[in-house]
């Protein structure tokens, strides 16, 4: 008799693996730029500097490299001035690093509020995203400066025009590979913590294997391959070929970046669906 | 029947207990090798009923299991029963903070889930700030909090500490702001858990009345609460959780009802000692309390029958006097309606000294419905107690049953000598 029977919701032990619900995401929205306001005026509050400290991080991370693998190390910028390049590659590769640590904790830094409300549980790495944009934002701004600084006074910079169009591109894979990671070693942290004591670790060893500080153009074939399998390096490199001039650009490694971060993120939305169900009850 | 909001079917959820750690990484492989063959779960056919103190054999529990009901359009269904007894296992099941082991749950309408108040609430944000925040968290959209901030604000009675980071409230205050905006959600479906406890009489009266307000209003409302007086008021509906399993369902009264038998329904021989004499000194104590009709242990009595309670009491250290206390209370709000005190021994008694009494209550006097009853013993001044022994320890309820269809005669608590002269 109940033949059109028809539901809104049906609660059931397992989400089909598939199941993601974009339009729950997207009636979430408010929830979202919301949560990323919350961390951006939390984040400085009772600080007299304010926001200013988007700014100081960066250039002290900057320096800092300049005096240990400039000046101590004497490992080779391609003949770009240390400081420029320092600051290209941390601005990309912060960027990652910050969305990868803040999602790659999702459930356990959220499991009061998850615990009490339902509401689709990727809002919250997404909306880690996109609140480091803004910082990255800031720091891109600082780069410029020092950029055209560097362009105005020096002939070490030789930027490629034509490639500009590739940045946004560049920053959403960044932003893709965080949040894909992130994710992913948050849903796998639900129930057996080992792995966020590799985190910290973990991030501080990629950004070595990233050419954040070594650039690959000094490297051999064989080592240049190796490093260019991490998604990272091209991105990173494709960025210091654009502003720079130096770095190392390809379409065939760029594609490979891109479908790498498509297939991680992929994977790990299915897993963090599957976690979503039952982390309540391990976290 | 399509005015079937919820409907939940077979529900059942399995817990581990003890912690997580290596040992239960085997589960997890067995578990996993069990569904790589395609068989089932080897873990879902095992499994204790949820009993707390009781000592189980395996360390997994169901919290629930086989949970069916329904709920209609505009239902207001109070869910009631002890701690541990899978009340808020099924609230966070259907607000999807957790999802089943098994069975389902069908839903028609928007869920607003109100687990606890403030969810979400950041310290270092301001007042209007956490307003937003927390709405949206809930599941409000920007606009609809927007259009009702003004009213949210004048709820809460904090519009002086708007603009303040809501670290600096006190915590009534943060309850306030809190319970407002959840108040001032608008679902098809609402989950309640216990909010209500929160602030002070005033405000709860007013949370009690706008939860009145959301149920008039025709939307469908699950309210879960140990405050017995508040869910007969708010509700028409009821499911009383024992153990995980569903004890009695349906309509309000009887639910309730059954709550408050249930609850107490052991005799005095299976409460330990320890338990008692938390509250006495233990110099002399029950041995047997119960209420006894043709020679058998009865709680239930007519209106016009007698009321006879057994006594025995043992002397366990040497006193000088003993006086019997009785109160006869309503089991809701334990709020005593009538009692009764009597020196029985102005004399020193000794050790292992006995004395067996009946009380008797004439009949017609208790008008017809539950009573919890407390009994003491203490010195004659009663500023000592002995022993008490009242619904805390298990003491079954009074149950009268009315004679008569008389609204007059079955109203009210006692019966009074009244008389008319002329």
């Amino acid at each position: 008799m109940q033949t059109e029977e028809h539901w809104d919701l049906i609660i059931k032990p397992k989400n089909k693996w598939y199941q993601l619900d974009l339009a729950a995401i997207w009636r979430y929205r408010d929830l979202l730029m919301l949560l990323v306001r919350r961390d951006f005026v939390s984040v400085y509050k009772q600080t007299i500097l304010g926001p200013l400290w988007f700014l100081i991080q960066p250039v002290l991370t900057a320096i800092t490299f300049t005096f240990i693998f400039g000046s101590v190390a004497k490992i080779s910028t391609d003949s770009n001035p240390p400081i420029l390049f320092y600051m290209a590659g941390i601005t990309l590769w912060s960027y990652f690093s910050d969305c990868l640590t803040k999602t790659s904790n999702t459930f356990i830094a959220n499991a009061s509020v998850f615990g009490k409300v339902y509401f689709p549980r990727l809002i919250i790495p997404l909306s880690v995203l996109v609140s480091n944009l803004i910082k990255l934002g800031i720091q891109f701004l600082i780069f410029v400066v020092i950029w055209i600084y560097f362009y105005s006074t020096t002939n070490q910079v030789n930027p490629h025009w034509n490639l500009m169009w590739l940045l946004p591109l560049l920053i959403f894979i960044m932003a893709g590979l965080g949040f894909g990671f992130g994710i992913l070693i948050s849903s796998l942290t639900t129930k057996y913590r080992d792995l966020t004591f590799l985190v910290g670790f973990g991030v501080q060893l990629l950004m070595y294997a990233s050419s954040v500080v070594i650039p690959i153009s000094g490297m051999s074939d064989k080592v240049k391959f190796v490093m260019l399998l991490n998604p990272l390096t091209s991105i990173i490199e494709t960025f210091k070929y654009i502003f720079l001039g130096s770095g190392f650009y390809d379409k065939g490694w760029l594609f490979y970046s891109f479908s790498f971060m498509g297939l991680l993120i992929m994977i790990s939305v299915i897993i963090f669906n599957k976690v979503e169900k039952s982390f309540m009850d391990t976290v | 029947m399509s005015d079937v909001v919820i409907k939940v079917e077979n529900l059942g959820k399995q817990y581990r207990l003890g912690s997580v750690g290596t040992g239960t990484v085997s589960h997890d492989l067995n578990r996993w090798w069990y569904k790589v063959r395609g068989k089932e779960d080897p873990y879902l056919k095992i499994g204790d009923v949820n009993d707390r103190t009781q000592r189980g054999e395996s360390d997994l529990v169901w919290a629930l299991k086989d949970i069916n009901f329904e709920v209609r359009q505009g239902d207001v269904l109070g869910i009631i029963g002890k701690n541990g007894a899978g009340k808020s296992t099924l609230l966070k099941i259907l607000s999807r903070v957790t999802g089943p082991t098994l069975g389902n749950i069908k839903v028609r309408g928007r869920i607003a889930s109100l687990l606890e108040v403030g969810t979400g609430f950041h310290p270092e944000l301001t007042g209007r700030e956490n307003i937003f925040l927390n709405g949206a968290i809930l599941g409000m959209t920007k606009n609809e909090i927007k259009s009702k901030f003004d009213e949210i604000v004048d709820f809460s009675g904090v519009e002086r500490y708007i603009d303040t980071p809501v670290k600096r409230y006190s915590s009534g205050m943060y309850v306030r702001l809190a319970f407002a905006v959840a108040a001032h959600l608008e679902p098809e479906i609402l989950i309640v858990d216990e909010v209500l406890a929160v602030g002070d009489a005033e405000f709860q009266r007013k949370c009690l009345g706008k939860m009145k307000d959301v149920s008039g209003q025709g939307r469908t409302v699950l309210f879960v609460s140990h405050n017995l007086q508040a869910v007969s008021n708010l509700c028409n509906t009821g499911i009383v959780l024992k153990n995980g399993r569903v004890e009695t369902y349906g309509n309000i009264e009887d639910c309730v009802k059954s709550y408050i038998i249930s609850s107490r329904n052991t005799t005095l021989i299976n409460v330990s000692n320890s338990n008692r004499l938390k509250r006495t000194n233990g110099n002399v104590i029950f041995e047997e309390v119960k209420a006894v009709k043709n020679n058998e242990e009865c709680w239930e009595f007519n209106y016009d029958e007698d009321i006879c309670v057994n006594i025995k009491v043992k002397v366990q250290v040497e006193v000088d006097d003993l006086s019997f206390y009785l109160a006869i209370k309503n089991p809701f709000s334990g709020e005593i309606i009538s009692n009764f005190k009597l020196v029985i021994s102005d004399k020193k008694l000794e050790i292992e000294d006995c004395l067996s009494f009946s009380v008797i209550i004439p009949f017609k006097t208790i008008r017809p419905g539950q009573y919890a009853l407390y009994f003491a013993l203490g010195d004659a001044g009663t500023k000592i107690f002995y022993d008490v022994v009242d619904e805390n320890v298990n003491l079954p309820i009074l149950n009268i049953n009315p004679v008569s269809m008389d609204v007059h005669e079955n109203s009210g608590f006692v019966t009074l000598p009244i008389k008319i002269q002329y």
